[in-house]
């Protein structure tokens, strides 16, 4: 099988003829693989995918979310998830089971412009996204710097095993709490801290699609090699592997593809609020 | 008998190109912060920005359709792009153009792709020198790249036309007002699919055949310029080799 490896395309562009599985921002037209967006084209051995370098954000189920309250009905909130579509956070999902809207203040729980993290637990384009905040690391963010980036620089700055955001972290004393959706939440220690990480994450936005990033980063925040490796070795933030998440429904379809998206190669981690 | 001379004896047209020559054309990325994703064009004298925005919620709801996305254009004239003032308020001519533009981007996007959404395409012409429906589509859809929609192709576009019965690329302002027809065409380069096709004037059938053939000709070439610029904008000096080469090869061409 023919290899392709980090090959720049853009809509349109044949990637390969011949019988290849199309993956992910790819479609297939007379034994062509066609790309359909900017990106990184690459082949395994299922098939040929595009890790797109530009692009809002699409929900997907299981990805974790960094959601603004927006309103609430007498049975849910709305939650401001920055794509195409809002989400809804039930009620249930806070109160418990006994929740009555007669009895329970939603708006005590959850008032309009909180800032929540949140799973994502059904989602298939024809219904708005639902959301649960009832587990481990979810729930409403109570302080930090409000920070919006590109969602598909997400994995990016994540790194490999989350190698780019621990150095991150490490090198200016903040905790980063990233969403799928491209927002972030940054607390630290103090403010001069918080305002490198901002450069920092900044740098890597714009900077993604170029080799030697880290090291760029690096230099930015006068980080030496030596001690961010052991540093990173000694680190236990805890890695979520994605790609055993995606919904199995999910046919061969683009857009529920992402799914698996950019993730194979990087496998994102949420930072737990402290 | 004062009409203007579109031709001279040398061949050459009012601004010194031959009957082959596309305008200087010059697009660049993302111009707009603020939208999803933006370009500007200069196709000659024109001068246009587009900004696309989304996909995103439909507002009123009530347009969001179940099985795809809506896709809205607007083209817009400013009113300082021609030599008199031109009305803000939307002309017949801009609604048209609107709608013709919209078609010529729909078969690229994969709309299904984004069911309930919106896309909204703004064009706004800040010069205007004749040919602006084919710079705006062509800027269009490098922006809809840059804002990441999915689609099949680019669009490229490029008009053709008649002037002193001989057929030419890319009519100018000048000659689009006297000459004797003018044709837009947008393009799907790898598709090999025509999207806009409309004809202002009269041509004889092997006219028409020969006209239509330049245009697209001209639309290969305005994708190859659209592409330079995506290529340029994301991967910078950042390419590997094979492309590079790639590149050079389609300069040469």
């Amino acid at each position: 099988m023919l290899e392709i490896k980090k090959r720049y395309v853009i809509p349109g562009d044949v990637i390969i003829e011949g019988n290849y599985r199309p993956l992910m921002n790819v479609i297939k037209k007379d034994n062509f693989i066609i790309a359909t967006r900017i990106g990184i084209a690459e082949s395994s051995k299922d098939g040929i995918k595009v890790i797109p370098l530009s692009g809002v954000y699409i929900p997907r189920i299981n990805d974790i979310v960094i959601g603004k309250i927006v309103d609430n009905s007498s049975l849910s909130w709305e939650v401001d998830i920055n794509a195409c579509f809002s989400a809804h956070l039930p009620a249930q999902d806070v109160f418990g089971r006994d929740f009555s809207p007669a009895k329970d203040d939603m708006k005590k729980r959850l008032a309009p412009g909180d800032l929540v993290t949140a799973r994502i637990i059904t989602f298939d384009r024809t219904r708005d996204p639902m959301l649960t905040i009832q587990e481990k690391d979810l729930g409403k963010i109570s302080n930090g710097e409000f920070l919006k980036i590109s969602s598909t620089r997400v994995p990016r700055l994540i790194g490999k095993r989350g190698s780019m955001i621990q150095t991150i972290e490490q090198a200016t004393q903040t905790r980063i709490l990233i969403g799928q959706n491209g927002i972030l939440v940054i607390t630290g220690k103090n403010d001069e801290g918080i305002a490198l990480a901002f450069k920092a994450i900044k740098l890597v936005e714009e900077e993604a699609h170029t080799s030697n990033l880290t090291q760029k980063v690096k230099d930015l925040l006068n980080v030496s090699e030596e001690i961010t490796q052991t540093e990173t070795n000694n680190s236990s933030v805890n890695n979520e592997d994605y790609v055993n998440n995606s919904n199995p429904d999910n046919n061969s379809n683009n857009m529920e593809n992402d799914n698996s998206s950019n993730i194979n190669t990087e496998s994102p981690k949420e930072v737990q609020p402290h | 008998m004062d009409q203007t001379i579109l031709i001279d004896e040398n061949g050459k047209r009012t601004d010194g190109r031959s009957s082959d020559d596309l305008r200087d054309i010059k697009i660049t990325i993302g111009v707009l912060k603020n939208a999803d994703g933006s370009a500007s064009i200069e196709f000659g004298k024109n001068k246009i920005m587009v900004a696309v925005y989304g996909p995103r919620e439909v507002h009123p709801k009530h347009m969001a359709l179940p099985d795809r996305c809506v896709l809205r254009c607007r083209y817009h004239m400013s009113p300082f792009s021609t030599d008199t003032r031109k009305n803000p308020a939307p002309s017949r001519r801009e609604v048209e153009i609107s709608k013709v533009m919209r078609e010529a981007l729909e078969p690229a996007i994969m709309l299904e792709d984004y069911p309930r959404a919106a896309i909204d395409v703004f064009v706004e012409v800040l010069q205007a020198d004749g040919g602006s429906r084919c710079a705006g589509i062509a800027a269009a859809s490098v922006a809809l790249a840059d804002a990441g929609v999915n689609m099949k192709d680019l669009v490229a576009a490029c008009a053709a036309g008649k002037v002193n019965d001989k057929i030419v690329l890319d009519i100018n302002d000048i000659e689009d007002k006297e000459g004797s027809a003018d044709m837009p065409v947008a393009y799907l380069p790898n598709l090999e699919q025509i999207t806009l096709l409309q004809l202002d004037g009269i041509l004889d059938e092997s006219q028409f055949n020969e006209c239509l053939e330049k245009a697209i000709h001209g639309c290969k070439m305005v994708y190859e310029i659209q592409r330079k610029a995506l290529i340029e904008k994301y991967f910078g000096n950042d390419l590997p080799e094979g492309e590079e080469k790639e590149l050079e090869e389609n300069k040469e061409n």
